[in-house]
Formats: structure tokens, sequence, C-alpha cells
């Protein structure tokens, strides 16, 4: 269990947005969440990642408890995420966004920067570059490596997003709706990656509302709706659930 | 000519004093206090100058580290607080430093603190000093923190989920920025050779953002042209002195309505680099 | 004693209140903290003196002619100095807030001087005995007409159709706009009441103080973003009750502190410092979390 999500609740002001929700991730795995709008999916991201705090119950991943732990480190930990809505950073050019992926595995601070640079900042600044083109290239956009972020469309600044986060050579790699306005062909795209990724040892979370996605790729899938677990299994499982149908469809007419 | 030196003298100055408002501008940060660093700076080495027989170079730095050391504390509170409420607390930071050097009987009070030895080559010093910063700047873009200061002041939240510690990197900005204002204050202290409280009010931090985003925020070119232009331009154009802050004002206005990255941006440099190609 | 000082911070609060309402309005509609808001109560109080000391019109006939002549300099700053603007590239409308404060505080040094100008007497001043209180006309007249402003507008936003699109622009400029709103519109009203409110402050800081100077803006500025604080960013109520707050904790303030240097403006100060740390979303809590 690379990460347990521990009856953990979170309350803004005076609303509920989850409660006593309770998951386990395998690694290695690509788990999914899934659940209609407002169910609280991208709140649990934040609270993993560390956007906001637990109101209550614990997170724990790879054997360390999050709860107290301030989002920088727990990057450094190996939690990677990407956003609902891009944010890439746009005074950046591409490859820049993509080499602060590996911010927290170098260590070259602001003194080094002014006096003399030696041999071994080089060398890091050399590395970290190379690494994040390798990463580019390994979502396809490698040659787009010295535009402005802003400029590219948005399928591709997705893309980045991703290969900025796996520059951080993450264990767990939080994707939230990374396919939302793709079209199928980008969307397959996507899946490829994904797999690729799981290759390489990679745990996934996913939240994803293109169902083809979802039950295509994914080992696990966690249900949410208003806030609460109501389902989980392999996707099968979590088809012929009732109760997941309800959540998406509303009540089952009588007589249908 | 000596008028003009003397004015180029006072643009050198004014460029470290605007580059002091670029460094935690990169991050995010817009302070209103750069003028009170500058006195802090100003007063410490005029103090070290004048009271303790300490030679130039070694009071000029001093001055920065003290501004460097309030200029951390300060920039404690300031990481919790944003926006407008940023901007009041470094003006009322300003204002306090002020009211302080009104009242410190040690360093003169409201007359003043005179007899500081002028400095004859305070221009080679102060261009030396923008030299300097111009290096510094120019390997900040290409380093792992250039980066990260430019990623916490794109998106702060974004940053910090990549690993950015964004709570040190605010402070180093803010704390560089107060130093390098100090510098320029003890340079300016041993060029007018004497300091009052007067010298470092708002306006004056006002002036510091107008250079550089007059100048352009993209790039540290921008802050440099930005000061030295608006600074030599007053001298050529009478009417341009009595509007001067007005002039200001609407300066501002009007940059932020037709090109809020100031005059110098990427696509100029990435022009001039383009010309520069064609010529060969 | 106390209850005379209550009176004094109340009327000190209402003006103060005025004021927050004003930056609570605009940043509902437009997400931005309007610098320059303290300059238009400078240049209120500056209009009102002078119609005062011109006409010699009397103060009801003042009041309102100063509010208009406000309201009117708050639509051209919306329309030269906020509306061409991008609001989508970060920090622009703040830096252009900052140009306008800049102008306007530099024109009235230039035409008013640096200094205190005296604020002449508007107000037959009588001073009624409450019971163990000594009000007078002033503190009445200030304190009724800022409790009428607030139940007015609180009225206009409550209940008419300009108010309720007011309140759609707050919520979302893009829903309003789909149902049929005029966005720029409403913004420009919006700006036009908020300065008017502010003008009407400036009248009664006059009166209060028996003189205005170009530098009060800034200390209304930072004075009204401390209530903004208190209330909660975008809470219009909040705005209201925590002006009055923040009166009453000044007075309170000079009786339990010997006057020294401005030690009230540092008190405000002091408050924004430890709210911003310690609870940053105001004491009623905010609408909307910006900063």
């Amino acid at each position: 269990m690379i990460l347990e999500i521990r009856n953990v609740g979170k309350v803004y002001g005076g609303f509920c947005a989850l409660h006593e929700v309770a998951m386990k991730v395998e690694e290695g795995k690509i788990h999914a969440v899934i659940g209609p709008n407002g169910a609280g999916k991208t709140t649990l991201f934040n609270l993993i990642s560390g956007m906001h705090d637990i109101s209550s119950g614990e997170i724990w991943f790879k054997g360390e408890r999050l709860n107290e732990l301030k989002p920088h480190l727990r990057a450094k930990l190996g939690i990677g995420r990407t956003f609902q809505i891009v944010r890439l950073f746009d005074s950046l050019t591409v490859l820049e966004n993509v080499m602060l992926g590996r911010h927290c595995k170098t260590k070259a601070g602001l003194f080094k920067t002014f006096f003399k640079f030696s041999l071994k900042e080089l060398e890091e600044e050399k590395t970290t570059r190379e690494n994040a083109l390798k990463w580019l290239e390994f979502v396809g956009l490698g040659p787009k490596a010295d535009q402005m972020a802003s400029n590219l469309p948005h399928a591709e600044q997705r893309l980045v997003e991703m290969a900025r986060a796996l520059t951080l050579e993450p264990d767990l790699l939080l994707l939230d709706e990374p396919a939302a306005g793709m079209n199928p062909k980008e969307t397959m795209g996507l899946n490829g990656l994904m797999a690729k990724m799981n290759q390489m040892g990679k745990t996934i979370l996913l939240i994803e509302h293109n169902m083809q996605l979802v039950m295509g790729i994914s080992e696990t899938i966690s249900v949410l709706n208003f806030g609460e677990k109501i389902a989980e299994g392999n996707p099968s499982e979590v088809q012929d659930n009732p109760a997941v149908i309800e959540a998406y469809l509303g009540k089952k007419r009588r007589g249908n | 000519m000596d008028y003009l030196l003397s004015v180029a003298t006072v643009a050198g100055i004014y460029i470290i004093m605007a580059l002091s408002f670029y460094m935690p501008f990169l991050t995010g940060q817009i302070s209103l206090g750069q003028a009170g660093f500058m006195a802090v700076g100003a007063y410490a080495s005029a103090v070290a100058t004048v009271k303790w027989g300490v030679p130039y170079i070694p009071s000029v730095l001093f001055g920065g580290i003290v501004a460097g050391i309030v200029g951390f504390v300060l920039g404690l509170p300031a990481l919790r607080i944003k926006g407008i409420y940023l901007l009041l607390l470094t003006l009322g930071f300003g204002e306090i430093v002020r009211v302080i050097f009104i009242n410190l009987k040690y360093v003169g009070a409201a007359g003043g603190f005179p007899g500081i030895p002028y400095q004859k080559y305070t221009l080679f010093y102060a261009y030396g000093m923008v030299f300097i910063l111009i290096i510094f700047f120019s390997r900040l873009r290409k380093s792992r923190m250039g980066r990260a200061f430019q990623a916490v002041g794109n998106d702060e939240t974004a940053a910090e989920i990549l690993g950015v510690n964004i709570t040190s990197a605010k402070l180093m900005a803010f704390s560089v920025g107060a130093f390098i204002a100090g510098i320029g204050g003890g340079i300016f202290a041993h060029f007018q050779e004497y300091v009052e409280p007067l010298m470092f009010g708002v306006m004056h931090a006002v002036e510091f953002i107008v250079f550089a985003i007059f100048g352009g925020v993209q790039i540290f070119w921008g802050p440099i042209f930005g000061a030295f232009v608006l600074t030599f331009m007053p001298e050529f154009f009478r009417i341009i002195q009595t509007w001067r802050m007005e002039l200001y004002g609407v300066l501002l206005i009007v940059m932020m309505i037709l090109r809020p990255q100031g005059v110098i941006g990427l696509d100029t440099i990435q022009g001039l680099k383009r010309l520069f190609q064609k010529a060969h | 004693m106390i209850l005379q000082q209550l009176i004094n911070g109340l009327m000190l609060g209402a003006t103060y209140s005025l004021v927050a309402i004003g930056y609570t309005l605009i940043f509902g509609v437009l997400g931005l903290l309007h610098f320059a808001h303290g300059e238009v109560l400078m240049a209120g109080a500056f209009m009102g003196l002078y119609i005062i000391l011109w006409s010699g019109l009397p103060l009801y006939i003042t009041l309102p002619l100063t509010m208009i002549a406000t309201g009117a300099l708050g639509l051209i700053i919306d329309l030269l100095a906020i509306r061409p603007i991008r609001k989508d590239i970060h920090l622009a409308p703040l830096l252009s807030t900052i140009g306008v404060t800049i102008i306007l505080q530099n024109l009235a040094i230039k035409l008013f001087g640096g200094y205190g100008t005296k604020f002449p007497d508007a107000i037959a001043t009588t001073n009624y005995h409450v019971g163990p209180l000594l009000i007078s006309t002033a503190q009445i007249l200030i304190l009724g007409t800022s409790l009428l402003l607030m139940g007015v507008l609180y009225f206009v936003i409550a209940k008419t159709k300009a108010g309720r699109a007011m309140r759609a622009v707050s919520e979302s400029h893009l829903t309003a706009g789909l149902l049929g709103v005029n966005v720029d519109r409403i913004v420009l009203l919006t700006f036009g009441i908020a300065s008017a409110l502010a003008g009407a402050a400036g009248v009664m800081v006059g009166i209060c103080f028996h003189a205005v100077s170009p530098f009060i803006g800034l200390t209304f500025a930072l004075k009204g973003l401390v209530v903004m604080l208190l209330g909660g960013l975008g809470n219009v109520v909040g705005a209201m009750i925590g002006g009055l707050i923040l009166g009453l904790a000044e007075v309170s303030s000079i009786v339990l502190i010997p006057p020294e240097i401005n030690l009230q403006d540092i008190f405000a100060f002091g408050i924004m410092i430890l709210i911003l740390i310690f609870k940053p979303s105001g004491l009623f809590g905010s609408r909307i979390t910006r900063g």
C-alpha cells in the first residue's frame, strides 16, 4: 500500500466536502477515482498533495504520515500532481517549466548562482536540462522545448504539465482529469502514455470523467458521491454496482 | 558636463534601486518599502564611515547587510500577505523607518546626518554595482533558483506542489532585495554627503516601482532601462520636472493599458537577438 | 465619560464604514482592491471644503453636491484607469490604481499645499445634554447621515433591479453577462456609488477633525482596508459593522494610551498585521477568499 487514506474528512466553513473516506492505493497500480461533479474528488487530491488541511483522519504515504507535512515536502517524498485546469508557469518556456520538476532534487542555492559557477553547479544545471528534455520527449513534445509555455495549444499544455510532474520522478502520480478537452486521438495518446508510466513502476491515481478511458486502463476504481465513498472494485464490479448507476443517473424509474 | 555626470551617477543609483524592487517582484511581492531599506542602508553606512572610521567599500557593504537583515525580519510577516495588503505593510514599514530616523538623535534626527565624506568615484562604484547586478540577474535567469522565483511569482501553489519551498524563496528574494536597496542607500549617502529622513519618503518608493514597471518586468534589463531613461528625461524637459509625479502616475496607467509588461519585454530581447543574427 | 467616547467612536466608525463599503462594493464587482479609493475621499473633503468656503451653502446642500462630484470622479477613474485594463494580467489593475493615487495626491498637493487646511465650521454647533452625555449637532449629523446612507445603500442592493444586477455581477461576470446584464455599466455604477459614499465620508472627516490635508487619502485607504479585513472581503454588512468596531477600538486606544506619535494610525496598522497573520479570512468570514 503506497497510499492510505484513513477516514479522511474535510470541512470548508460549514460545508462538508469529504466524510469518512477510506481508501487504499496499491503500489504500481492504476487506481481511478470517479463520481459525479462535486463528489469531492479534487478535494481529495488537494488533501493528498497538501494544498488544503485535513479536517479529520489521516493520510499515509510510503509509511509516512502526511497530515502536517507542507506541500513541497510531500513532493520531495514522491508525490506528483497535475491539475484540472492547467497550471503552467506563464513567464517560463516549456523546457523551463519541466526543469522545475527537478527543483527538490537539486541543490544549487542563491549564493552559488552569484559567486563563480563551480563545475558542480554547471554539471547539475546540465543534468537538469537533459533530464527535463528526456521527459519532454517522453510525452512527445521535444521540439517545443524553447517555446513559451503559454503559447502551446491546450492539449499540449496538459502534456507539458505531465512531463513536469514526471521530472519529479514521483512514485505516486495524481492526475486530475488529464483527458479533459482532448479529442479521441489525443485521448488514445494519453492512454498509451499512462500505460508506459505505469510500466515504469509508477502508481497512478486518476480522476477522470471519460468512462471509456477509465474502464479501459484502471485496475481499481473508487467511486465518490457527495463526499463519501460509495463503491470500490475492478471496472466490471463498479460498472454493475447499482449504487454507482444511481449516483450518476439518479434513481431507476419504476418499471424500467 | 559635470552636471550630466552627476545625473548619470544618480541614474546609476536609481538603477540599483529599481533592481532592488525587481528582486522581490519576481516572486510576486510588490514592495513599497525599498525607500525604507535605502534609508537603513544610507544611515548605517554613514554611521560606519563617520562615527567608526570604516573605509568606503566595507561601509557600503555594511549598509547593505543591515538593510538585508531588516528585510529578512520584515519579510517574515510579509510571507502571509499578498497584493494590496503587502503594499500597505511595506508602505507602513517605510513610514515607520522614516519616523524612527526623525526621532533618532544619534543620527541627527530631523536635521539630518551631515559630514559624510564625499566619494569622488561614486559614478564608477554605482555602475560597478550595476554591472555586478547584471551578472547576478543574468545568471539567476538560467539557474534553479531563478526558475523557482519566477514560478513562485506566476503561481505559488503550483510551485509548492512541485517541491519549491515557497517560504524560503519569497523570504530570500525579499531579503536580497532589501540588501540591494541598502547598497544603493550606502552609495547614495556618500554621494550626497548628508542624509535626512525626507529623502526616503513614500513617493521615492513609488518612483522606484514606476522605473521598474515602466522599463519592463519580464527581464532585468527592463528596470535598468526604466530607471536610466526616467532619471534623464526630466533633465531635458523642464515641464516634466514640475509635474514629474503626476506624469509617473499617468505613465503607470498608460503602461498598464497599452503594454503591461513594460517597454522592454521578452519580445524586445528576441527582436534584438534576431537583429544581431541578421547582421552576421 | 466612557459613553462619551463611545459616541465619538461611533461617529469615527461611521466614516470608516462608509469608506469600507465603497471598497467592498468595488471588490465585489471587480475583485479589485481599489487603492485610490482613499484619495477619492480626500478629494471629497476638499471639494466640500471649497464649496462651503466659496458659496457658503449649508451642509445639507453641500453634502449631496460633493457626493455628486466625487461620484463623477469615480466614474472618470473607472472609465480611464480601470475599464481599459485587462483584468487577467496579474497585478495590472492594482498598479493602475497606484497610478491614480499618485496623480490625485500630487495634484492635491499642488492645488492645496502640503499642509493641512482648516475645514470651516459648517454647522451651527449646539451641544445637547442627553443625560450625562454631551452630544453636538455635528455628531448627530454625521452619525445620522451615515446611517441614512448605509440604509439607503442596503435598500438599493437588496431591493432594486440595479442592486440585483450588482449582486449578480459580484457572483460571476460571465453568468451575469449571459443573463443580459451590462457588466461594464454595472461596474461603472458601482464605482459611482462607492465614490459618492467616499465623498460623503470625506466631508464628514472634515467636520470631525476640523481640518483636511492631501495626505489623509492614504490614511483612510489603510483604515478602509483594515475594516475590510475585519468584516470580511466582499461582505457589505461586515464592512458596516467592522467600521464601527474600528472606530470604537481606535477611540478606546486613545483613552488607554497617552497621545504620542500618531498612534491612532499605527494602531489600525497593527490590527491589520495581526489579522493578516492570524485570521486572513476576517472576523465575519469572507465571501470570496481572495487576497
